[in-house]
């Protein structure tokens, strides 16, 4: 599904006399179809950044992201035109970022409608239906539906965060720290909601930093820091 | 798919220019004026394309060139060169000698007749200013400044354009009472939001908005910003956004071009523009995003 091939990212700040930063290098992996990828490593060692260049934030600096695109075929995200990139994040791409960031004034039902509406060409009641479902598994209280997130707690925000990013069953997740400001309750929640999402065929890349628990989702490891590589051999 | 207008080598000089112009400004530089002859290079091989329903940004400080696009590509000043081709299926069937036959592109829009120009400008375009003293007749009705739109549109029945007026103005969040009054009489936010009223009456195919938030207390910029954001997926709406606001290109906007000097000087997703800046004046545009 997705092959990751020699990938390395740095930053040129050129505000800062051509400063360059290193913050990855030679990341390689395949992801097979349904298949569920943990990245693992110390933090600052680039886990979050092989993300952000697998959604494209963050453009690469040299190698290779080989994903067999179900609208394109097999494409490189590192150097697909911007068009097709959004094309294949509106379609098939979600992303679980490590803070909630969403549009201000929307309420917290309407944040996760949006995707659903957007994309699965579905009704606005069976929306609304399946939005709601989601919040009461994830134990929002139903007063907070219609408040506007920004005012939740951080553990509140993560959740809507998470059930925005499942709500449209992408064909790949990526998670960055999905997990780090919950309960454990609510951790159970989440991964019995990813369990399920990955029995409908959604393949997956997460960062876990509870090593335990990165160990019981996920189907492989990939420690990210150049020395030891287990889990799946690219090619 | 194919974009819906593309934009090549947009280039727009004020003076005589001279030889050496095109070497003496841009973002190297640090100028669009050029010390040899003192023409103003505003817009210099600007190309993009402009895809159906997309909002696409255009960011840079004042005097980068990006009201100058706006204003070329709203056919309001002559471009001293460059090409812009609208795809055939904008429904043009009104101007049908602007196609050749086989081809999915327009001839340059840019070299049409002034007639053309409205022909087209009235049918498919709408634009909002930041000042809406440019948008707006202040002395006439806020229901007559939108059906004069509409007799440019063709419209001919008094009481299909007062009721198409009183839609959009509700649409808008103006009260329907107040109709009548002329634009003087409203607040900045309000005058703004009979300009966007008035710039989707004759439902355009492309929308330019022009810092239309700009100088617009916070509540009220909430309330303009909610409005195009929904504006947008109902009408269906492709969108150049220029502004200097960074929060605002990231509301509205996938993608980003960056001006500077008169030239485009990075492209790339909106996310991608603010967290992984290129451009060294890009750097230095987010470092100083508050």
């Amino acid at each position: 599904m997705i092959t990751v091939d020699n990938l390395s990212k740095s930053f040129t700040l050129h505000i800062l006399n051509e400063k360059k930063i290193v913050a990855c290098r030679d990341i390689s992996f395949h992801v097979p179809p349904g298949g569920f990828l943990g990245l693992s490593g110390p933090s600052g060692v680039g886990k979050s950044t092989v993300l952000k260049c697998l959604y494209r934030t963050y453009l690469a600096s040299s190698g290779a992201i080989r994903y067999n695109s179900a609208a394109y075929g097999s494409v490189d995200l590192a150097t697909l035109p911007d068009r097709a990139v959004i094309d294949i994040r509106y379609k098939e791409m979600g992303y679980v970022s490590q803070f909630l960031k969403v549009i201000p004034r929307v309420s917290a039902l309407a944040v996760i409608m949006e995707p659903i509406l957007a994309r699965n060409g579905v009704s606005r009641d069976a929306a609304r239906k399946r939005a709601i479902g989601l919040l009461e598994r994830l134990r929002i209280p139903s007063h907070l539906f219609d408040a506007y997130p920004v005012t939740f707690s951080g553990g509140e925000q993560q959740r809507i965060n998470i059930a925005r990013a499942v709500s449209w069953k992408p064909r790949l997740l990526l998670l960055d720290e999905p997990t780090a400001s919950l309960d454990k309750d609510s951790v159970g929640v989440v991964l019995e909601i990813l369990k399920e999402l990955r029995e409908e065929g959604t393949t997956m890349i997460g960062i876990f930093h509870d090593t335990k628990l990165l160990e019981s989702v996920t189907d492989s490891v990939y420690q990210v820091n150049n020395i030891v590589r287990h889990g799946f051999v690219a090619g | 798919m194919e974009p819906l207008i593309r934009i090549r080598g947009l280039s727009k000089r004020f003076g005589q220019g001279c030889s050496r112009c095109l070497d003496a400004t841009g973002p190297e530089q640090d100028t669009n004026l050029c010390p040899h002859c003192g023409s103003v290079m505003a817009c210099n091989d600007v190309s993009f394309d402009l895809f159906r329903n997309e909002a696409l940004g255009v960011v840079g400080e004042s005097g980068s060139g990006k009201s100058t696009l706006v204003r070329l590509l709203h056919f309001e000043w002559e471009a001293s060169g460059g090409g812009m081709e609208m795809h055939r299926s904008a429904g043009l069937s009104n101007l049908p000698e602007m196609f050749t036959d086989g081809s999915n592109y327009s001839c340059n829009l840019l070299g049409l007749s002034h007639f053309q120009k409205r022909q087209l400008r009235n049918a498919l375009m709408g634009i909002v200013y930041q000042n809406p003293h440019l948008g707006l007749r202040m002395q006439v009705s806020s229901g007559g400044n939108i059906a004069e739109r509409l007799l440019g549109a063709g419209w001919r029945n008094i009481a299909k354009m007062r009721e198409r007026s009183a839609e959009l103005l509700e649409r808008t969040e103006i009260p329907i009472e107040r109709m009548d009054e002329p634009p003087c009489n409203f607040s900045g936010g309000m005058q703004q939001r009979v300009q966007i009223a008035k710039a989707l009456s004759n439902n355009p195919l492309i929308l330019f908005l022009d810092e239309v938030t700009t100088g617009l207390d916070l509540s009220v910029q909430a309330r303009v910003l909610d409005m195009i954001r929904n504006l947008r997926s109902e009408f269906n709406l492709s969108m150049l956004v220029v502004s200097h606001d960074l929060g605002v290109i990231n509301l509205l906007c996938q993608r980003t071009m960056v001006m500077k000097s008169g030239h485009v000087v990075e492209s790339g997703l909106t996310d991608q523009i603010l967290q992984d800046p290129q451009h060294r004046y890009t750097q230095l545009l987010v470092a100083s995003q508050l």
